[in-house]
């Protein structure tokens, strides 16, 4: 707990976040979903958003993806400095933000390997790279699914068409491994797996931290964050970051459940809760 | 340059000037077969937008435009040579090369074909041991289809192949009819105002008989070289002895000035298996009709097409499979990509005569949709007699799937690109089931620069978001 913190203070002097969510308020059908978020990530760090269902946990991942239909109405956010929120999707991916899908996307008929080179080579592209050729591409992807231990099979199957749901997020996994984010978002990644499948995903995600690479995990279960140890824990109510803390509010929550932070949004004013705790 | 509308009489004269030419140079059966035909087509004249077959495509266009037959002389300036024609001749086997109708034996090359295999010109083959007339003209309705019927008058050369008993041919059998205008490109290479040549009208024929026991791989393709007017109406006639397997490709390529009708008609009998698939990517206007009846018990017969439009084309399919003798089966599977303001029309009939007991007919039509203006009319037709049998039939018009938009976009991919994969991806399960792998890979290749080119012309004009 004291390393975590005294490891956060020396970033926070040292450089400026790599993303910089301020009163970030979205909704999505006219319904406001984000009622004023802030957050600081610094490279490095691992931070966990929990919250119940609906409180606005995938809202807030795919806000910062770049979703179509997911109007933000207030605040502002910076990666790297720069106005993620005016970027289309594909820009932000080529920035360094990768979103693992709750539900991954299947894509009958386009080969894994096809989609996965043409991402990186994009994002080779937009940042001034030479594209790889199908040799070194190859070369790179062993490497990687042997890192993930992943089935060589996966590789020519269309994007998870057919895929189990582990499979799915283990392919997300993957493709994270390949595109190399500064940021990487999770958004419940733990969903759906049974506890082999789980830790495998785990070591995955924890093989790919690295002090320039920043992770946002979201979840609705403590349990993913036994395997991936956060340093800082978010919980997400109503919109809003209602308590944020160490890696024990996590085990905190799993003891109380979430109708704790029901309790403090019914008692009064979250936001100002919000305010106290985030000191 | 208001065009004067033409009617049924060029043809007449078309007619006249043939039979002046050949004098009674062919057998009197042809002569007479000429003569009923082009009775039949100045009868019916061209079909319009009022018979329920033809509602959704306007021939107008065709009958206005005064197109001439070629002479055969005119296989010369302007005209491909083989090296223009490298990339449409796919695979390296025998090919037989048309040009505007006419036979051109410099393009063609005919080689190592088993014994019992005998590939012809149709002018070749008249002259020779005359087995033409058992089977020429007797299954695609010259009666009763004014466009088979005008082809059934006014053809000047074609291919006829026969495979004798128990024969398998390895490699394809590929005929290749080449619409050209003639003439050079001059300043834009596009437009008709570039000096191309005179538009020209070409109606190429076919004849494949394959005797029982046979296996054997065809492609008929179309190409339109350089950017003339063209107008092919194309008949193909297929046998499909007892027991004989036919996998048939035609692929459609005419320039996007250009005319392309065609009627395909099979004759299966007992066990036959005869598929094909009608890839069409060019024309301003395209129709091809394939039809196959099902003569014997227990034939299997497969209809694929893929056909991507854009702009203002127009592409119509029409299948009729008939089931006339019990335990056969059908699969039609026809998927259609539409972009700018295209317009597709499918229609597929399936009729179950009253001895086709068992039989299994399945018909699919799936389009995506790439523009708001793109517009496909579909529409299935049952005609089940039969009390025993079983037939589905689907139909689908769709738009690129949001959801995988925003993935693709979210791993770096551009929108464009990412629409371009997502189409092609639609355009795969065809693709897939081609089995000749020289044409699969050629027609991804094209397939997807095209998707590609479309797309970046095209889907600027939505909002990006």
């Amino acid at each position: 707990m004291a390393n975590t913190r005294k490891r956060q203070q020396g970033t926070a002097n040292s450089t400026s976040p790599l993303l910089e969510v301020r009163d970030l308020q979205a909704s999505v059908n006219n319904v406001p979903i984000l009622r004023g978020i802030n957050l600081q990530v610094r490279a490095g760090e691992v931070h966990a958003i929990m919250g119940p269902n609906g409180s606005g946990k995938s809202t807030f991942a795919h806000v910062l993806a770049g979703r179509e239909h997911y109007n933000v109405t207030g605040g502002e956010v910076l990666f790297e400095g720069k106005d993620l929120l005016a970027m289309k999707p594909e820009d932000r991916a080529r920035e360094g933000i990768f979103l693992a899908f709750q539900y991954p996307v299947e894509i009958p008929g386009v080969s894994n390997m096809y989609f996965l080179r043409a991402a990186l080579n994009a994002i080779r592209k937009y940042r001034g790279l030479e594209e790889l050729d199908a040799v070194d591409f190859l070369e790179l992807v062993g490497k990687k699914m042997k890192m993930l231990g992943m089935d060589q099979g996966l590789r020519d199957r269309p994007v998870n068409a057919g895929f189990s749901g582990g499979e799915k997020k283990r392919n997300e996994i993957f493709q994270m491994a390949v595109l190399e984010p500064k940021l990487a978002i999770l958004d419940e990644t733990d969903s759906g797996l049974d506890i082999d499948a789980l830790k495998v995903v785990a070591e995955g995600v924890n093989s790919l931290r690295s002090p320039d690479r920043a992770i946002i995990a979201v979840t609705h279960y403590q349990r993913l964050l036994n395997y991936i140890v956060p340093d800082m824990v978010h919980v997400l109510a109503n919109g809003q970051i209602v308590k944020s803390g160490g890696k024990e509010l996590a085990l905190e929550l799993e003891e109380k459940g979430y109708a704790w932070t029901d309790d403090a949004e019914r008692t009064g004013q979250p936001a100002e809760k919000a305010a106290e705790w985030r000191t | 340059m208001a065009h004067v509308i033409q009617d049924e009489s060029l043809y007449l004269s078309n007619y006249r000037e043939l039979e002046r030419s050949l004098g009674a140079s062919e057998p009197a059966w042809l002569r007479r077969l000429r003569e009923e035909s082009i009775q039949t087509f100045t009868e019916l004249g061209f079909p319009t937008t009022r018979e329920e077959d033809w509602k959704y495509t306007n021939l107008a266009p065709v009958s206005a435009i005064p197109f001439q037959s070629a002479a055969s002389e005119s296989v010369a300036h302007g005209h491909p040579t083989l090296e223009d024609l490298e990339s449409v001749l796919w695979v390296g086997s025998s090919h037989l090369v048309f040009v505007n109708g006419h036979y051109s034996e410099a393009l063609s090359c005919i080689d190592g074909l088993p014994e019992g295999v005998k590939v012809r010109t149709l002018s070749a083959a008249l002259e020779g041991e005359g087995d033409l007339q058992e089977h020429f003209a007797r299954y695609a309705q010259r009666r009763r289809h004014a466009l088979v019927a005008l082809n059934t008058a006014l053809w000047q050369d074609g291919a006829y192949v026969r495979i004798a008993k128990g024969t398998v041919l390895e490699k394809p059998i590929h005929l290749l009819f080449v619409s050209s205008s003639g003439g050079t490109p001059v300043g834009s290479p596009t437009r008709q105002s570039a000096r191309w040549g005179a538009p020209v009208v070409s109606h190429p024929r076919i004849l494949i008989v394959a005797e029982r026991d046979t296996q054997s791989t065809f492609i008929e393709s179309y190409f339109g070289y350089g950017g003339g007017v063209s107008f092919s109406n194309a008949v193909t006639e297929i046998v499909a002895g007892e027991s004989s397997v036919i996998d048939h490709y035609k692929i459609q390529v005419e320039n996007s000035e250009s005319f392309h009708l065609a009627t395909i008609q099979a004759l299966q009998e007992r066990s036959s298996s005869f598929a094909t698939c009608s890839i069409a990517l060019g024309a301003r206007l395209a129709r091809t009709e394939v039809g196959a009846v099902l003569d014997g018990e227990g034939a299997d017969c497969t209809l694929n097409g893929l056909y991507l439009a854009t702009d203002n084309q127009h592409v119509d399919n029409y299948t009729t499979v008939d089931h006339a003798r019990p335990h056969g089966s059908s699969h039609q599977f026809y998927k259609g990509i539409l972009d700018g303001q295209a317009n597709a029309v499918f229609n597929g009939r399936i009729i179950v005569r009253q001895d086709a007991q068992k039989t299994d007919a399945i018909q699919k039509n799936k389009n995506l949709l790439l523009s708001e203006d793109a517009v496909v009319n579909t529409k299935p037709q049952l005609e089940i007699f039969a009390n025993d049998v079983r037939c589905t039939h689907g139909a689908t018009i769709g738009q690129i799937d949001p959801e995988a938009l925003y993935y693709l976009r979210s791993r770096g991919i551009g929108r464009n690109e990412a629409r371009t994969l997502l189409s092609y991806a639609f355009a795969g399960e065809i693709l897939d089931g081609i089995r000749l792998a020289p044409i699969r890979v050629c027609l991804e290749g094209s397939l997807h620069a095209r998707l590609a080119d479309d797309i970046s012309s095209h889907g600027g004009t939505e909002l990006q978001s």
